[in-house]
């Protein structure tokens, strides 16, 4: 699962240097070794929803992101989407997610993803939601998530598959 | 490099003369060898002093797209709108899907695209900055010749987009109203055409639906005379230095009456040659008017009511810069012709560049029985951003 990923994030960063582009400013600087590349959330009033981007490790160990917060929804939660019974279903993710040295974890639509569990700030079209991502051993790293209207990203959710 | 350019455009032009003639044996039969030239990886930056799009040789393919804003979009949403359109059209440009991307595929191929953005009159009302507004920044005062129809006229946004290659634009297109749909309507679509990218030098004078050469008096993009006439310098602080404005017309072409006039009647209306848009008085396409030479009789060689003559203007501070682009819909059942241009002209002041030469032609120009306006609209094109940036921070930021 992961060298598909990691291949990704390569072919990302070999075209961001062939267009000369600088990182992405929403990406915020942190002393953490992760990055988080071309994040977005989607658009909700209330109730449900998910934020995704690609969490870059640029450092020489790996990471385990352990859990997310952000200023949208106060309850929110690490998932994965996999097949049950022939649906594609999301669950909380048991340990978190690793992210390899020098690797990449793509967080999108119809796979894993930061769930918000009960937005109580709306999430509107083109805001700027905060998010917070802890590690292992307690550091941070935050992000600013671009809010988007999406048709997709409808798994169902199975909290009891866990 | 400009003056190679237009030597590269003017012995197209001779080409396109002797075809036109004629002269079958000048086109050739198609070769073995593939094209070397990848059209499709071209891209244009998008940030910079200027939006891209306006200097940006015009490429094959527009869509104009004009919206509505809803009721209760403020000056906030409209931060929140053009951020998010704004990221779009910076990654579609340079080739990458934007985020949410439905068919990310389809973004793979920039074909130089641009996204140009343009403010119309009523988005500084809806923004409570009505102050902001440029002076001449309203809807073109009514002319005799107009026919306009409500469904061509006006709107309060426009996104401008231009690409090598159609599904470029359609995909553009897709994205961009997709994310503002939540803020406002789509009112019109114009869509534009110019002949394909590589089926002639770069360069060359397009020609429109009538057959004319069209756009050969354009300030040259790059030069002083264009950055005079076209980037505004005066008005309000938020659209000096990096923008401009645009008028954009529909001006159907009076095919069928026109297809009744001969080459001498067509050519006199004009002042220009068809065969390779140089005057009346000249030989070669960018040669000068000469408005005083006349002919055996007596008579201007060139009418003072040829269309030439009457767009003319002596101070290049006048000048207008055309970006225009053909249309063509499907014709009626009797097999009459909807197609015309979709005349884009930026200047740095409507009132001061666009309108005495409007004027001028809806007085006199013979041309006028074969065109009519049938859409308007202006719109206030803010400067370009920086990365981080976004289109119109300076006004609604």
């Amino acid at each position: 699962m992961s060298l598909p990923l990691r291949t990704f994030g390569a072919a990302l960063l070999l075209t961001l240097a062939g267009c000369g582009a600088s990182s992405t400013p929403s990406a915020v600087p942190s002393q953490s070794a992760l990055v988080v590349k071309d994040p977005w959330v989607k658009t909700a009033d209330s109730g449900m929803s998910a934020a995704y981007g690609t969490v870059m490790n640029t450092g020489g160990k790996d990471v385990t992101i352990v859990s997310v917060a952000s200023t949208a929804s106060p309850m929110m939660e690490l998932h994965e989407t996999t097949m049950v019974d022939g649906k594609m279903a999301m669950k909380p993710k048991e340990g978190g997610f690793t992210i390899p040295a020098h690797g990449s974890h793509e967080f999108k639509p119809g796979g894993d993803h930061f769930m918000l569990m009960d937005v109580k700030t709306p999430v509107k079209p083109g805001d700027q939601v905060t998010f917070t991502l802890t590690l292992q051993g307690g550091d941070t790293v935050r992000f600013t998530a671009l809010g988007k209207d999406f048709a997709g990203g409808n798994e169902s959710y199975q909290p009891g598959m866990g | 490099m400009p003056h190679r350019v237009a030597r590269r455009a003017l012995l197209a032009g001779g080409a396109l003369t002797l075809a036109g003639a004629g002269a079958a044996a000048l086109v050739t039969t198609a070769g073995p060898e593939p094209s070397t030239v990848d059209f499709g990886g071209q891209a244009v930056p998008f940030h910079g002093p200027h939006q891209a799009g306006i200097e940006t040789p015009a490429q094959a393919h527009a869509a104009f797209v004009a919206l509505d804003l809803k009721p209760g979009t403020d000056r906030a949403a409209l931060a929140r709108l053009m951020r998010l359109l704004t990221d779009d059209a910076a990654r579609l440009t340079r080739g990458t899907p934007p985020l949410a991307d439905g068919q990310p595929e389809l973004a793979a191929v920039p074909a130089r695209l641009t996204v140009t953005f343009g403010f119309g009159p009523g988005l500084f009302d809806a923004a409570g900055l009505v102050a902001q507004r440029p002076e001449s920044l309203r809807p073109l005062p009514a002319f005799g010749i107009d026919r306009l129809r409500p469904q061509w006229c006006d709107g309060d946004l426009l996104l401008q987009i231009c690409a090598d290659d159609p599904v470029t634009v359609a995909h553009a297109q897709r994205m961009l109203v997709k994310d503002a749909r939540a803020f406002a309507s789509v009112r019109w679509v114009q869509r534009g055409f110019r002949r394909a990218r590589g089926m002639q030098d770069d360069g060359v004078t397009q020609r429109n639906v009538l057959g004319q050469v069209d756009g050969t008096a354009n300030p040259e993009p790059g030069t002083d005379v264009f950055a005079g006439a076209v980037w505004t310098d005066e008005g309000p602080e938020w659209l000096r230095g990096g923008g401009t404005t645009l008028v954009l017309r529909r001006i159907r072409a009076e095919l069928e009456t026109w297809d009744a006039a001969d080459t001498v009647g067509k050519e006199f209306a004009v002042g220009r040659r068809l065969a390779d848009g140089a005057p009346l008085t000249g030989r070669h396409e960018h040669d000068p008017l000469d408005l005083g030479a006349k002919n055996a009789i007596g008579f201007p060689v060139i009418s003072e009511f040829s269309h030439a003559a009457r767009a003319h203007v002596l101070s290049d501070r006048q000048r207008i810069f055309r970006r225009p682009y053909n249309y063509d819909e499907p014709p009626a059942a009797d097999g009459t012709a909807d197609a015309g241009l979709v005349f884009a002209s930026f200047q740095r002041d409507i009132a001061r560049q666009f309108l005495p030469i409007q004027r001028n032609l809806a007085e006199a120009d013979l041309l006028n029985e074969w065109i009519t306006p049938i859409g308007s609209a202006v719109f206030a094109i803010p400067p370009g951003c920086e990365e981080g940036g976004w289109i119109g921070q300076a006004l609604l930021g």
